[in-house]
């Protein structure tokens, strides 16, 4: 065992601070024993000279100066893994909460992880058929994508996901291959009940593996659970060869952690409060989706974020925007109407998906009438409105008929039950079906040999 | 003498050391056991601040520091193009060969390929006088580029001895120089050049030359000059990377450096998939044949990323010095700009504006002001054209890294969230954005183009204009009450924005439109709103003068294949003609009467 130290000069809400080290280690996990029973665990965050700053996952409540009990272990923090972890939960730090015993393994896996090298990722091509109209025709999840949900306290996320989870599964050719990891950090109890209870009635249970940090744990940790369950994931996908889907949510109490860490350290806050390097810290967790060449399996993440008042521009949903390959928005005004799922087409996108669709994936005339659907919809924005102010009554003859395109849009296309799954071919059909509402030559989008083909039939 | 520190304070990537006396401002170093390469940012008695440009996870207090004794250099020779390097120029398909999927620490200084064999043709004699820049030797590089091999800047003298034609490695000796002095110099493939310095050059000539793009709003409405400088901001979603790529494919430069900074993994791999199998209009070669990538994805440690903007331009004045258009993306500047911000933080700078550091608007101008047309050293001319993408925070064009940029760059490409939702690709915002370069064009746009090309913009641009002001009344009492006069403005704006402005990425004829097309496609619609104009002024009611196929078809023409000398949009003037024709006259005998 290494030296141990006894004394801290200062302990201040997630951090302390000791003086007199010898040989810290940046970056490295350190024990420390308040009582006789209790141990936390924290991390080296600063080194200047001798005195270090040690952030405490549990937080400093309940830590004294004298008596207490540090020892540096020397490396960052690394986790065992083995494929025994399928099916079992986790705390926020990856110990095991299920009783059903430790996991041993003769390899540990630093959290933190490294980026992967471009030049060995897999550009991600394949499309996973969620059965859900929005997300697959126009805003098609790619395997290996990284596609978060933007959306509001009350609105239904955890159902998009749950039903996202229980119907991509449907298409899976092999399920043996296929895993879903579950990080949650802040979210209620009810909320991880809700998804624990999908994943049971789905039949994956087996196949999942949660590490839950909720609402009333400790506030620090849950800086490392997206990192454990990560690591989890690469694991999985790129040791094991398995498709992985990993749920995190919620980002933003995420980076809530963040932002309390940054401002016990005294660090220049950027915009609201968030630290300036919060991009960097939501792209060392985001950009470990993806594929690799060399294996078989995947990674994609389906992250969730509810939106501070609803508001895109707030740091949170802007730098996840930045860093993802596109996002599913969600809105209240839809959910209020009764529509769900309540995803707003317009702000929403999937980067991938341009080449993950069309004749070789899903169908010819995809990309052209996913494009028309947005153009058209939009202009139902624009219409409605005008309409407002004019009365519907007095719109012009086209007009009024994108008004009844975007009320069949939202009935037929958008709504869909919550057990409900529409295969790609349904999903394009019902878009011709609107289209056709409208007059031919406001189908600018439509190459003519399509409109000829599919249009006019 | 081996000059080493010790470390003593950590912080990221922010690490300071003592015993630092014999080290220099912007020195490359060894940092640590592993060795991680850094660079000092400043010195204070015996105290040093370094960056580095690796993970400094499991760095210990009490490491080592060893000096290099040469500030931070890049190799610069064969074997640069159709390869990505990452911020500090090590090549990541070398990394990936040796066995690592994931990128490591502590692998050291690796640059371009020592050990391919390059076949070299020597063009000068023993006894001939080289000046600094000056030419000795040549390679294929691919198929597109020939590499000049030049004599370093600051060396100079008479060929004393020369190696024959033939198959050399980049170390290989080709060529001895002896100066006035007596003072050798001996002449490999490549030469070292420090990142953060500026490559000499004769003089800066006039920019006069258009960057052709493809892209019609672009080389029509908001040109880029060779040797000019543009900004694409934009919120996330609206297009900047499709936008930087379409450029990085289809403009007529020579040399392409792309700089992905502080972006998505993916997106260099999508780069490093599709070039290679896409090919150049002109010559038909493979597009990554003249491309070159530096990546610093957004989860790569954040001091490299700061390197990686100067690697970028720093490779770009290279191949200029050798006579070639170069055009460099930076995707994205706002990712660099915050990089200077986390750094800054963890030096405990003062901050200026949202934390940014008070210099950012000085090192922004610095960057962009690499660009120009250049005569240089060895009588060539060359340019360097900078396109910077920019990711204002919000989407709020007010921000300091947008607002320090529009200052500086000549072009202002503004993408719009509004046109991006509608799907209206490149979402560029005609009312926002500008050129600078326009009066500068002029000239070239009459000799290359049509000597009517910018007036036809122009009247373009104000049905644009007129278009907006109508828009505001049409939002509030309908398109129905407005005069037809103006009905007709709507009607052609309407056919600007999605049969000119809109340009389809994905589709095969849309993608790249040449010039003359360019110009002819707008002849169409002019010749269209002329004649539909006309005819409203004669009382001709707006039901008649819009015809909906002939519209449609004017529309519709980007996705036609053009053949020979664009005789389709001739038959489309015609058409036009021919039915304005028609109906003029059957007004002109008074025949029918609606009114």
């Amino acid at each position: 065992m290494k030296v141990k130290y006894l004394k801290l000069e200062k302990a201040e809400g997630p951090l302390i601070i000791m003086d007199g080290v010898k040989e810290a280690v940046y970056g490295e996990l350190v024990d420390i024993q308040v009582s006789k029973k209790e141990h936390r665990t924290g991390k080296v965050v600063q080194i200047d000279k001798g005195r270090v700053i040690i952030q405490v996952f549990q937080g400093s409540s309940g830590i004294s100066l004298n008596d207490v009990s540090v020892s540096f272990s020397g490396k960052p923090m690394e986790i065992p893994m083995t494929n025994e972890i399928l099916g079992r939960v986790f705390s926020g730090t990856a110990k095991p909460m299920d009783g059903a015993g430790e996991i041993y393994s003769t390899k540990n896996y630093n959290i933190n992880g490294r980026p992967m090298n471009p030049v060995a990722r897999l550009y991600p091509r394949n499309y996973i058929h969620t059965g859900i109209s929005s997300i697959d025709g126009l805003m098609t999840l790619i395997r290996g994508q990284k596609l978060p949900i933007f959306s509001g306290d009350g609105l239904p996320h955890n159902q998009l996901a749950a039903q996202i989870v229980r119907q991509a599964r449907i298409s899976e050719e092999e399920t043996s291959s296929f895993a879903v990891i579950f990080a949650a950090m802040g979210i209620k109890h009810d909320e991880a009940d809700f998804f624990r209870k999908v994943f049971e009635e789905a039949g994956v249970m087996d196949r999942v593996v949660m590490f839950l940090n909720l609402a009333d744990d400790p506030v620090m940790e849950r800086v490392i659970t997206p990192r454990c369950a990560l690591t989890a994931a690469e694991y999985l996908a790129f040791e094991c060869d398995m498709h992985v889907l990993v749920i995190m949510t919620d980002i933003t109490s995420y980076c809530e952690a963040l932002r309390e860490i940054s401002s016990a350290r005294e660090e220049v806050p950027s915009r609201k409060g968030y630290p300036g390097y919060l991009y960097s810290d939501l792209a060392s967790l985001y950009e470990r989706a993806g594929m690799l060449k060399g294996s078989e399996g995947s990674i994609t993440q389906i992250a969730i974020l509810t939106m501070p008042n609803d508001d895109i521009t707030h740091p949170v949903p802007d730098l996840t925007g930045y860093i993802t390959e596109g996002q599913i928005v969600l809105s209240r005004s839809l959910y209020q109407m009764g529509i769900y799922p309540p995803i707003n087409i317009l702000p929403s996108l999937s980067r991938l998906m341009k080449d993950g669709i069309g004749k070789e994936y899903t169908r010819e005339d995809h990309p052209d009438i996913a494009n028309q659907v947005f153009s058209s919809y939009s202009k139902v924005q624009e219409v409605r409105s005008l309409a407002q102010i004019i009365g519907e009554d007095e719109l012009s003859e086209v007009d009024r008929k994108y008004m009844e395109f975007g009320r069949q849009f939202e009935e037929k296309f958008a709504k869909q039950d919550f057990e409900e799954y529409r295969d790609i071919n349904q999903t394009l059909e019902i878009m011709w079906e609107l289209l056709r509402i409208l007059p031919e030559q406001e189908l600018t989008r439509i190459d003519p040999s399509l409109a000829k083909k599919y249009l006019r039939k | 003498m081996t000059r080493q520190g010790n470390i003593i304070y950590i912080n990221g990537p922010v690490v300071k050391a003592d015993h630092m006396e014999g080290f220099m401002v912007r020195e490359m170093v060894m940092v640590g056991e592993k060795k991680l390469i850094g660079e000092v940012i400043s010195l204070e008695n015996d105290l040093g601040t370094v960056q580095v440009y690796e993970e400094t996870t499991g760095l210990k207090i009490g490491e080592k520091m060893y000096g290099t004794g040469k500030p931070l250099s890049l190799k610069l020779g064969p074997g640069i193009l159709g390869n990505i390097f990452d911020g500090i120029e090590r090549p990541l398909s070398k990394i990936y060969d040796s066995g690592n999927r994931f990128i490591p620490e502590g692998i050291g200084l690796l640059s371009i390929d020592e050990e391919k064999y390059w076949d070299v043709e020597i063009i000068v004699k023993t006894g001939a006088k080289l000046k600094s820049g000056e030419i000795f030797a040549r390679v294929q590089e691919t198929t597109m580029i020939v590499h000049q091999i030049m004599v370093p800047p600051g060396v100079k003298g008479k060929v004393v001895s020369s190696a024959k034609n033939g198959s050399y490695k980049i170390s290989d000796i080709l060529v001895v120089l002896e100066d006035d002095n007596g003072k050798k110099f001996k002449l490999n493939m490549f030469q070292e050049w420090p990142v953060r310095k500026s490559r000499p050059n004769i003089r800066r000539m006039p920019i006069e030359k258009l960057l052709v793009t493809g892209q019609r709003i672009i080389d029509t409405f908001f040109p880029l000059a060779k040797g000019g400088t543009a900004a694409i901001p934009g919120g996330f979603g609206t297009g900047k990377t499709i936008t930087q790529h379409q450029l990085a494919k289809w403009s007529d430069a020579d040399i392409i450096v792309y700089i992905g900074c502080g972006e998505r993994g993916n997106e260099m791999t999508e780069v490093l998939e599709d070039f290679p199998k896409l090919k150049d209009p002109t010559t038909g070669n493979p597009l990554m044949d003249r491309t070159v990538l530096i990546a610093n994805t957004s989860n790569m440690p954040v001091a490299a990323r700061e390197a990686s903007i100067y690697t970028g331009i720093t490779i770009a004045e290279y191949f200029r010095d050798m006579g070639y258009n170069v055009a460099v993306m930076a995707d994205s500047t706002s990712r660099w700009a915050e990089a200077l911000r986390e750094i800054s933080g963890r030096l405990e700078e003062m901050p200026a504006e949202e934390g940014y550091p008070a210099y950012l608007a000085s090192r922004l101008a610095a960057f962009y002001e690499r660009a120009g047309y250049f005569q240089n050293l060895n009588g060539s001319e060359g340019s360097i054209t900078i396109i910077g993408a920019v990711s204002p925070a919000g989407g709020d064009f007010s921000e300091p890294v947008t607002k320090s940029t529009k200052r500086i760059v000549g072009t202002f490409l503004a993408l719009d969230q509004e046109l991006a939702h509608a799907r209206h690709f490149p979402s560029i915002n005609w009312l926002l954005s500008y050129s600078s370069y326009i009066p500068i064009l002029e000239d070239w746009f009459k000799e290359n183009v049509a000597p009517d090309m910018l007036q036809i913009r122009s009247k373009m641009m104000g049905i644009l204009q007129e278009e907006n002001k109508l828009m505001d009344i049409v939002k509030l009492v309908g398109e129905d009450v407005l005069p037809d006069d103006q009905r007709i403005i709507l009607e052609i704006a309407k056919i600007i924005k999605n049969g000119y402005l809109q340009q389809n990425a994905f589709h095969a004829q849309d993608l790249y439109t040449v010039l003359p097309q360019q110009y002819q496609m707008l002849k169409v619609i002019k010749e269209l709103y002329d004649r539909a104009n006309n005819c409203i002024k004669k009382g001709i009611p707006l039901s008649k003068v819009k015809d909906e196929t002939l519209f449609s078809d004017i529309v519709m023409m980007k996705y036609q294949k053009v053949e020979g000398k664009g005789k389709i949009f001739q038959e489309i003037i015609d058409r036009i003609n021919q039915y304005y024709n028609d109906i003029e006259e059957m007004y002109k005998e008074g025949s029918i009467d609606e009114s």
